[in-house]
């Protein structure tokens, strides 16, 4: 296939393959603990470190990751202390970040390399950063295999789950940073702005269909990799932004399981009362 | 022959108070739980019981005294697979979370999987088992949000109870159960008491039919706490009990 003879294209499905996996992972488990707004405002703490990144001269995914790290941890640290308003501790972690991005940027002198960072450029991706994705990726895999079971206990219940001997703090801890990373690399390629839609609409689009916590992770992966395959295909083809294309491309397709669902249960009442 | 070596209450509570900022909750009270009691824990809304169970859990400090479990300082209490807990709204995370009765239950046996360890077959085996117990065997494989509240509940405690913990304490587990669901809730307590020995700290409104079941009744109101004998419960029933610092 033609879209398979440019090197930049093979590395964009290499990158957003992996990502594709990597996301719905962290997604499924912010979506249960009710907090999927983690994702924008980490993704806002990105672009700041983007941009501090690029004023001190040093790679901005690195940037990236530093910036959303501290701030992961500064929602964690906020959450703690306002146990019975958790959502505020993301609105204020968002708010900084955004004031900071916005007084940082006026100091990059390239622009453009900072925009790029809003909406991903997953067709110019460097070896360093390559490497990096790859890098993330696998750490992710791994830890959130390893720790399958007390993630979806401390999402169940975080309670329960310490009353049980999970290490909540701990677990909650490498989770925290385990997301600021992930945010970090996936600002790069899908985009800064969208990375907190993708790590919702496959887990969304999971809910619909999936008959178990297990299966709902899998089906997870499988929409967020259906619809990074065919969002660059379509923003190959069709001239598109790829970070645009692959989320709306989710978002059409949660809308559309919504609408069969709802015409399913129609016809299913209509078929019951005849 | 020397006497028989006593072990320790399953809880101790001594001189304990607790409050919420200047705002105290219950002072100086003192109660114990022995091994196989069956205890209703009565009291009006806001009276402390959920308190008293958050002490007893080591998640409160209290203002004064202590509780012991086993024993030991319930601040510095590490044996946690011997006490199962299950909170007054059920699941923090809501009906809907999308799991399997089977997964809900295998999560509590954590301990004895062990950390960063895989399940095994064995363990779910067992999560099956503790599914039979509370007669819920043939849902392991329903996710959670396409049971009814009862059912709900006969999950969450076979979760509890998947770690064969010595010590149960529950606080309002009838709550939003229809009637029959309630009787066969209490029956299986009851069961649980009489054939396995668990120790069982009830938190309950509804002592006239807890009444049935339990061995003892605590009375949680005006900042202390009494125990009822039967004879004592009518009186409970229309609120005419004694507790010593009753205006």
């Amino acid at each position: 296939m033609a879209i398979f003879e440019y090197d930049f294209m093979r590395r964009a499905f290499a990158v957003g393959l992996l990502l594709a996996v990597i996301i719905p992972c962290i997604g499924i488990i912010i979506v249960l603990k009710r907090l999927s707004m983690i994702g924008d405002a980490l993704s806002h703490s990105s672009l700041a470190g983007v941009a501090a990144g690029l004023i001190m001269g040093i790679n901005p995914i690195v940037g990236a990751g530093a910036a959303c790290i501290i701030a992961a941890l500064g929602i964690e640290g906020i959450r703690k202390k306002l146990p019975k308003y958790s959502e505020m501790s993301i609105a204020i972690v968002m708010s900084a970040s955004i004031g900071l991005a916005g007084v940082l940027s006026g100091l990059v002198k390239n622009a453009a390399n900072f925009n790029s960072f809003l909406f991903g450029s997953i067709v110019a991706i460097s070896d360093f950063e390559m490497i990096l994705v790859v890098c993330v990726s696998f750490a992710v895999m791994a830890a959130f295999v390893l720790l399958y079971k007390e993630l979806f206990y401390v999402a169940l219940d975080e309670r329960a789950a310490r009353i049980a001997g999970v290490p909540v703090r701990s677990v909650n801890f490498i989770f925290t940073v385990l997301t600021a990373v992930t945010v970090a690399v996936a600002s790069r390629t899908v985009g800064a702005l969208i990375v907190s839609a993708m790590m919702v609409v496959p887990t969304a689009c999971a809910m619909q269909f999936g008959k178990s916590y297990k299966q709902t992770v899998l089906f997870s992966i499988a929409f967020a990799v259906a619809f990074t395959v065919i969002g660059l295909f379509l923003s190959y083809y069709a001239r598109l932004k790829p970070g645009g294309t692959i989320v709306l491309t989710g978002v059409l397709c949660f809308l559309l399981i919504l609408l069969a669902k709802k015409i399913a249960a129609s016809l299913a009442a209509i078929g019951n009362g005849a | 022959m020397p006497d028989a070596i006593r072990l320790p209450d399953a809880v101790r509570a001594d001189n304990l108070s607790f409050q919420y900022g200047d705002e105290p909750v219950f002072s100086h009270i003192g109660f114990s739980l022995r091994r196989g009691d069956f205890a209703a824990v009565l009291g009006a809304n806001g009276s402390g019981k959920s308190t008293l169970l958050r002490l007893i859990l080591g998640e409160l400090v209290p203002a004064s005294g202590g509780v012991l479990l086993f024993g030991k300082d319930a601040q510095h209490f590490d044996e946690w697979h011997k006490v199962g807990y299950l909170a007054q709204n059920g699941l923090a995370s809501g009906a809907n979370f999308p799991a399997t009765a089977e997964e809900i239950v295998t999560a509590n046996l954590f301990s004895r999987i062990g950390f960063m360890r895989f399940t095994k077959r064995v363990h779910r085996e067992k999560a099956r088992e503790a599914l039979y117990r509370v007669g819920m065997s043939a849902y392991a494989g329903r996710m959670l949000g396409s049971l009814s509240g009862g059912q709900r509940q006969r999950v969450l405690l076979a979760r509890v109870l998947v770690s064969e913990p010595e010590l149960l304490l529950l606080d309002e587990p009838t709550n939003g159960v229809d009637a029959e669901t309630v009787a066969s809730l209490l029956a299986l307590l009851s069961r649980l008491n009489r054939e396995d020995g668990l120790t069982i700290a009830m938190v309950t409104h509804d002592i006239a039919r807890a009444s049935e079941y339990v061995s003892r009744i605590l009375c949680l109101e005006y900042g202390s706490m009494v125990e009822l004998d039967r004879s004592q419960l009518e009186e409970e029933l229309s609120h005419r009990h004694k507790h010593p610092a009753r205006p």
